[in-house]
């Protein structure tokens, strides 16, 4: 079945349901390939941050909950 | 400070899904425009992309959490729709606000984003996006950055004015 969005137009109320163009499609492909590679850096920077945050815990022998002690 | 809300428009996406919901042909004649969207997209997505005038929104900053993790970045996108692993038959909520849309200013944009997943970790974010025209917002569409909206997604859009 082909991809469709559906288009409102305000001025008359009317509601379509239209396929999309090919220009449409491969905006579509482009954006969801953006997507995916921004969420996999951010999940990487975010897991990187944690386990740097992890190892110097570690070297300063403290927990998590010792060190939010520390800071508060 | 605006302060009268007039329904415009409100969809609802039937049981083929849709890769989008666009609205055209949108009045000059309101201060503001606010569209709220409960939305569920049926791939593995997490983002809501905002189009104005058949132009995605050119930049924006976005402050994103997830229950256990905080992070900002550089997006315009609205982080917080549920997806394919939600829980079963949930939605997720999205609210854009676009003041003076219809000035010759640039176009800024304020976003919140929630999914809604029975307690488990799950995104929501704040977003601030500007699209850099000097038209005034005519077209509105929203996508869930990859797959369909499913059936029971629901946009509705909202003229303000401030009397």
């Amino acid at each position: 079945m082909a991809d469709t969005k559906i288009v409102v137009d305000c001025s008359t109320g009317e509601v379509s349901e239209i396929e999309l163009t090919a220009e449409e499609i491969a905006q579509r492909e482009a954006d969801a390939k953006a997507a995916a590679e921004a969420k996999a850096a951010e999940e990487a920077a975010l897991a990187a941050k944690a386990a740097e945050k992890a190892a110097l815990l570690s070297k300063l022998g403290i927990t998590e909950e010792e060190a939010a002690l520390l800071l508060g | 400070m605006p302060n009268t809300y007039t329904l415009i428009a409100s969809v609802t996406v039937g049981s083929g899904g849709a890769a989008s919901i666009d609205f055209t042909s949108i009045p000059s004649t309101y201060t503001d425009l606010v569209v709220k969207l409960s939305g569920r997209a049926n791939a593995d997505v997490v983002a809501v992309i905002c189009s104005i005038n058949s132009s995605a929104l050119d930049s924006g900053k976005r402050l994103r959490g997830d229950g256990s993790t905080v992070a900002s970045a550089s997006s315009a996108e609205a982080y917080g729709v549920n997806n394919s692993g939600a829980t079963a038959s949930t939605f997720s909520n999205a609210e854009w606000y676009f003041p003076n849309y219809a000035g010759s200013n640039y176009k800024s944009v304020s976003m919140d984003a929630v999914a809604e997943n029975n307690g488990s970790a799950a995104y929501m974010s704040i977003n601030a996006g500007l699209e850099n025209t000097t038209s005034a917002i005519s077209s509105l569409s929203f996508a869930p950055n990859g797959g369909n909206w499913v059936q029971y997604s629901t946009a509705v859009l909202y003229g303000i004015k401030n009397s």
